[in-house]
């Protein structure tokens, strides 16, 4: 209501765009949801001369709430939708998107929302790296350190889903024999049967699939009975909160993640450095030092594809109309060597992530820290 | 498999088991003294473990303005209750239950908060924030129940459950947390590693039920509470305050879901909602039991480990279906046992 009291009262301006955002800031994802909160409060209010109105609602990572979140958004007279964090509620929203014709630039990781293109994800985008850039970054690793055998060890989500996927694949492609496959859940107090299984396979490496600080548990149940191999994580791990509670046990751990996580090591020559930096700057004047993360990164990266595109869609048509709602969606598509947090953006008809291998970087926990990976 | 690995997988199931079974006990206490479900309880042992964490890294605990807050609600809820006939001895001791109790709960947690005043001193410091929450609950949504059926309390503790976790979010925040473990002391066996952690939660469980075994045999307290779950109108009749025997029922409730808390917090990461699925298999055990034998429950409960341990091992992404379906042929038998069990009284 509060929202639609707000569209109204702020109408009578004529260049007033209003970008509608849903994120999941209570619930299971809420750990995401409310750094990326975060970073949409540090977003510009004015965009090529106009005025940019945020409204944020909170989805509860549930998708039913972020469909009826889009909904309102639409009526509210948004002129584009940014989310969510996760991805079931992110794909039913990409329908929303293709049915009410509005871009939508989803915060969430899997591929699916934009693969394979179809009449409802030609307006929606996304800004989190696919899943299996970073699985090949892993593989290619691997393969560089001598890695023949790994176990694999996931959420029963679709996060695990995902990236158990992406593995095989990516494993397969550089002849790594995936020894077994284990899962746990978020909530699990306890690992032991699935690392007793891990180590009996007795692979070269683990990796553990996890998002967040629930990854910590089986790495540490892998020290306690003793595990000596190496240990890979995914990016879902890429927060301070991870090394917090994981302590000296995940020091060593690798993992694959956005250049954001470690802008200030990364060589002056890197195209992503500068805006990380700029980020993690403004996001830490805001909120505490320290607080930075990644999941943020996305939901700025979002910002920043905003702030390239709307100037285009002002040119030929005014905000709150079908024609710039369409007119900012083929800007966008349009994006061409966009420089954001997390890399660099090649968007295409096809393509609408355009992330390439600038867009990961490789990072070992040390000192309880993350250290860049040559 | 091998007998190493059988062995470790049995150590596991147990430790998990013992925690299972403290969070059993207090539901088939807080049952037959109160006829509620105390969904609420993974809660206590979320808020215990989150309160010990944040003590162990020298932080100020949310929970305490958690505690405050219930303490003025339970006060006001206390003196409308009473508005009729209040007594000057009545008033004053709701007062120093509901209000000074958490006022110097508080004021010593923030006094002590930060300094070092060891593992004990933090494990008494978390029963002390937690546990009284427990009775404050009881005063206000249950006891303006309590002669309600065993549905609508049923619909208040889900209600309290669901409030509680919206809390737990705002308080603790949507991470989770790990404390440290009581000793690294590890002990070794053959080829088996003990570690000291787990010895706490077994040599603690197993002090409990000594200590409730105690408590109902030997103490007047627990006599009334045996005589509250035999028969409410009975003990009202000679005297038993079936209010006074819910409140303590919810307070034993609170500090056995505390203490679980701290067993499990160096154990494994607790979130504001990880209190749940705990809680849940901690049912399963007590619906074993039938809600109302407590070796029955604990037995249950230490099973209830050994299999969820076992499976995560045989069939990990099917550990929770296995684990919930051990429940369908106890229900089974009993429902062939006794078929009028379900009716009200």
């Amino acid at each position: 209501m509060a929202s639609a009291v707000l569209f109204a009262s702020a109408a009578w301006a004529a260049d007033t765009i209003h970008v509608g955002v849903s994120l999941s800031m209570t619930g299971p994802g809420a750990s995401l949801g409310i750094p990326e909160r975060n970073a949409v409060a540090l977003l510009p209010k004015q965009i090529g001369g106009a005025n940019v109105e945020y409204t944020v609602l909170d989805d509860a990572t549930d998708t039913t709430r972020a469909v009826a979140n889009m909904r309102k958004l639409i009526e509210g007279g948004a002129d584009v939708i940014v989310g969510s964090t996760v991805t079931p509620g992110s794909l039913a929203m990409v329908n929303v998107a293709g049915e009410q014709k509005i871009p939508v630039i989803s915060l969430a990781a899997s591929a699916r929302l934009i693969e394979p293109m179809d009449a409802a994800r030609h307006w929606a985008f996304k800004t989190p790296q696919n899943d299996s850039l970073m699985a090949d970054a892993v593989a290619d690793y691997m393969t560089a350190h001598g890695v023949k055998s790994i176990a694999f060890i996931g959420f029963n989500d679709a996060y695990g889903d995902g990236w158990l996927e992406e593995t095989q694949r990516a494993m397969a492609a550089k002849s790594i024999k995936v020894t077994n496959v284990e899962r746990f859940a978020r909530t699990d107090t306890s690992v032991t049967g699935q690392v007793l299984k891990v180590m009996s396979s007795k692979p070269d490496a683990v990796l553990i699939a996890g998002a967040g600080t629930p990854a910590a548990l089986p790495q540490k149940t892998l020290h306690e009975r003793g595990y000596k191999g190496a240990i890979y994580q995914t990016h879902g791990v890429a927060n301070l909160d991870f090394i917090r509670v994981g302590g000296k046990d995940v020091e060593g751990t690798i993992l694959p993640a956005g250049p954001v996580l470690v802008a200030s090591q990364l060589p002056d020559s890197a195209p992503s450095k500068k805006v990380g930096l700029a980020f993690i700057h403004d996001y830490e004047a805001a909120n505490g030092a320290g607080s930075v993360s990644t999941f943020g990164a996305h939901a700025y990266d979002a910002g920043l594809i905003l702030q390239y595109a709307l100037p285009i869609a002002l040119k030929s048509a005014k905000p709150g109309t079908p024609e710039f709602r369409s007119a900012l969606r083929d800007a966008i598509e349009g994006a061409h060597e966009l420089v954001v947090t997390q890399g660099v953006m090649d968007m295409s008809p096809t393509n609408h992530n355009g992330f390439d291998t600038r867009a990961r970087v490789m990072v070992e926990i040390k000192d309880g820290g993350w250290k860049l990976l040559p | 498999m091998d007998a190493d690995i059988a062995l470790i997988l049995l150590q596991d199931g147990v430790v998990n088991g013992a925690v299972y079974a403290l969070l059993a006990l207090s539901l088939v206490l807080v049952f037959s003294v109160t006829r509620v479900i105390l969904i609420p309880q993974g809660e206590f042992v979320a808020y215990g473990a989150l309160t010990y964490a944040a003590l162990d890294a020298g932080k100020v605990p949310g929970s305490i303005w958690m505690l405050g807050l219930l303490g003025v609600a339970a006060c006001l809820a206390g003196l409308w209750s009473m508005r009729h006939h209040a007594s000057r001895g009545a008033v004053l001791r709701l007062l120093a239950g509901t209000l000074l109790l958490p006022a110097v709960v508080i004021g010593v947690t923030l006094l002590l908060a930060g300094r070092a005043i060891g593992v004990a001193g933090e494990a008494v410091l978390t029963v002390l924030i937690v546990a009284p929450m427990a009775p404050y609950l009881y005063d206000i949504a249950f006891k303006p129940l309590a002669e309600a059926s065993v549905l609508t309390l049923l619909i208040a503790a889900v209600g309290t459950h669901l409030a509680l976790m919206g809390v737990g979010l705002v308080l603790f925040g949507p991470e989770g947390f790990r404390a440290t473990a009581f000793s690294d002391a590890v002990l070794s066996i053959g080829s088996q590693t003990i570690q000291g952690q787990s010895i706490w939660v077994v040599a603690s469980t197993a002090t409990t039920m000594l200590a409730l075994y105690l408590f109902f045999g030997f103490t007047l307290f627990g006599k009334a509470l045996h005589a509250t779950a035999v028969n409410r109108l009975g003990a009202r009749l000679v005297g038993i305050s079936t209010a006074l025997s819910g409140r303590i029922a919810f307070g034993l409730a609170g500090v056995i879901g505390a203490m679980g808390g701290i067993l499990v917090a160096p154990l494994t990461t607790v979130y504001y909602d990880s209190g749940f699925l705990i809680g849940l298999k901690g049912f399963v055990a007590a619906i074993v039991g039938g809600m109302v034998s407590y070796p029955l429950a604990a037995l249950a409960a230490v099973l209830v480990g050994v299999v969820e341990s076992f499976s995560t091992f045989w069939a990990s992404a099917f550990k929770e279906v296995i684990v919930f379906t051990v429940i369908l042929p106890v229900l089974l038998v009993r429902s062939l046992r006794s078929p009028v069990a379900e009716d009200e009284e």
